[in-house]
């Protein structure tokens, strides 16, 4: 807290495995895991390969902002204080890896959502918490 | 491994009590079940007992200190909706493995209004929950993207999720231990509010309190209590493996799948000799993906097994006869001993309006999310 105060304010990602960079100018990313023996990607970190059990320390990818809709649900009821409705979604990566995530601009309603549709990443800041840091989280839309 | 037969089962009906503690419901099931079994606790060498909200609140002993507290040793178990089937198996494996002659497997829950929107989410960054800002961990979104990778797969559509309400909410009304006896129609269901796309509000399982308990024993001493013992042909535990999506995205079918495979090679039984199935509909879309994860019919075919009735009682092979979760309800720790219950109760012949005549072999299956999947088969 002490640090946040001495630092000023600082941007968070909402999970740890969306990676800020300290150089503005490189865009916030999905950080993934892929196990050097079998091939498998994770969203984040893993102990071990969860596929092969491989101990070998993972080789860090940074994941692909683009992707494709697997699923989605459009989230008419929710718990108490979550605004709906909206679109909660499985997005897969072409490194192997899916995110569940919104998809944003566009009305939630099935009709506007194609299985397969191409899809981007983007982030935004969703909240600011008690110590004046921001929370970032990404988000998905139709790809342009 | 001994064989084991299941004697006694009781139910409290599902519902609400919020004027009771969760150890009473719990023991008052369990003395239906010890009574039906004619037993009482002096006979019980082993108290497993399931209850996820309070899993650290001593439910088993609470038990026995409202119905004999004789040292036996108690076991309480969690393992997310499937913590009463966990329980179950534990009461099994202890008569199984030759260390106990007779358990006793006791579930339940109270759940308020919290439901399956308590819970879930997971942490986030800076003291904000990801949930509904990335997506949704809460169970209607998983089973409504699960439902709707089955229309993307197979071509399913809304109407046909909707049937699968229509037929439960039916088989409800010739069951006293249901939390709703409501016969609905398809416009009914298919015009209430939208809980999370596929399902609406009556394609998705209620919130209550409910306890129910099942007397377990070893197939010898069953004989001597009963000239119609029901075997427990198995007492199948998995929990997920990986899958590419699993980790995003709980993988239910390939859970269910291995479980279902494991379950029929164990009990020597395939699903075409199955007379009933009592399954996890927590929401309309899980029933649908499970036709085809346990083997009812074949791969996308789902669809037109409800389109052709033949899940109905009276049907190739009826589910849910009990009304399921979408009528009979859903507390946690409840459910998995009260499915296993249901199936018991077909096969002594004693399952009153909703009845499988004839009835002689029947499958409970029960999943947690994140994951485990039981299956039981019960054979007269
Ligand atoms: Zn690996």
């Amino acid at each position: 807290m002490a640090e946040a105060e001495t630092q000023g304010k600082q941007v968070k990602p909402i999970l740890p495995f969306l990676h800020i960079s300290d150089n503005p100018d490189e865009k916030p990313y999905l950080a993934g895991s892929k196990c050097k023996s079998c091939g498998a990607t994770y969203l984040g970190a893993r102990m071990a390969c969860s596929k092969c059990f491989s101990t070998e320390p993972m080789e860090d990818v940074k994941l692909s902002d683009k992707g494709e809709l697997h699923v989605f649900s459009i989230v008419h009821q929710s718990a108490p204080g979550i605004p709906t409705p909206y679109v909660a979604a499985i997005v897969d990566l072409p490194e192997g890896v899916s995110v569940r995530c919104n998809i944003e601009g566009v009305e939630p309603d099935p009709k506007n959502l194609k299985f397969g549709m191409p899809v981007e990443m983007y982030t935004e800041i969703v909240h600011t918490d008690r110590d004046g840091n921001d929370i970032m989280a990404f988000k998905f839309r139709p790809a342009k | 491994m001994r064989e084991v037969a299941m004697v006694g089962a009781g139910m409290i009906k599902f519902g609400r009590y919020p004027e009771k503690g969760v150890h009473e419901l719990a023991a008052q099931a369990a003395l239906l079940a010890l009574q039906d079994a004619d037993m009482t606790m002096k006979d019980v060498e082993l108290l497993a007992s399931g209850n996820l909200y309070q899993s650290s609140a001593m439910i088993g002993q609470r038990i026995m200190k409202e119905i004999g507290q004789t040292g036996i040793p108690v076991i309480n178990v969690a393992n997310a909706c499937a913590t009463g089937s966990t329980a179950y198996r534990e009461a099994y494996m202890a008569v199984a493995s030759g260390a106990y002659d007779t358990a006793l497997a006791v579930g339940s829950e109270q759940m308020g209004k919290m439901g399956l929107l308590g819970g879930g989410g997971g942490g986030g960054g800076g003291g904000i929950s990801p949930e509904g800002i990335v997506g949704s961990g809460l169970m209607p979104a998983v089973f409504g993207q699960a439902g709707v990778e089955h229309m993307r797969n197979y071509g399913t559509t809304e109407e046909q999720f909707a049937k699968i309400a229509v037929k439960n909410h039916k088989h409800s009304m010739h069951n006293p231990y249901s939390q709703y006896q409501v016969e609905m129609s398809l416009e009914d269901v298919m015009n209430a509010r939208t809980i999370a796309w596929p399902n609406t509000l009556y394609m998705c399982c209620p919130t209550g309190d409910g306890a129910a308990a099942a007397v377990l024993t070893t197939m010898e001493k069953a004989k001597q209590l009963t000239t119609e013992p029901i075997k427990v042909a198995t007492s199948t535990l998995t929990s997920d493996p990986y899958t590419e999506r699993d980790l995003t995205m709980p993988d239910v079918n390939t859970l269910t799948k291995n479980a279902s495979k494991l379950a029929y090679e164990d009990a020597g039984v395939g699903a075409e000799d199955l007379d009933l199935v009592e399954l996890h509909d927590c929401f309309a879309t899980a029933e649908m993906l499970h036709y085809e994860n346990l083997g009812l019919c074949g791969e996308g075919e789902a669809g037109k097994l409800i389109d052709d009735k033949e899940t109905y009682v009276g049907g190739r092979i009826p589910v849910n006869a009990s009304g399921g979760l979408l009528s009979k309800g859903h507390p946690l720790g409840a459910t998995g001993v009260a499915n296993i219950c249901e199936v018991y109760w077909h096969l002594k012949g004693q399952a009153g309006g909703r009845q499988v005549e004839g009835a002689k072999v029947g499958l409970a299956h029960v999943i947690g999310l994140g994951s485990a999947c039981t299956i039981h088969i019960l054979q007269k």
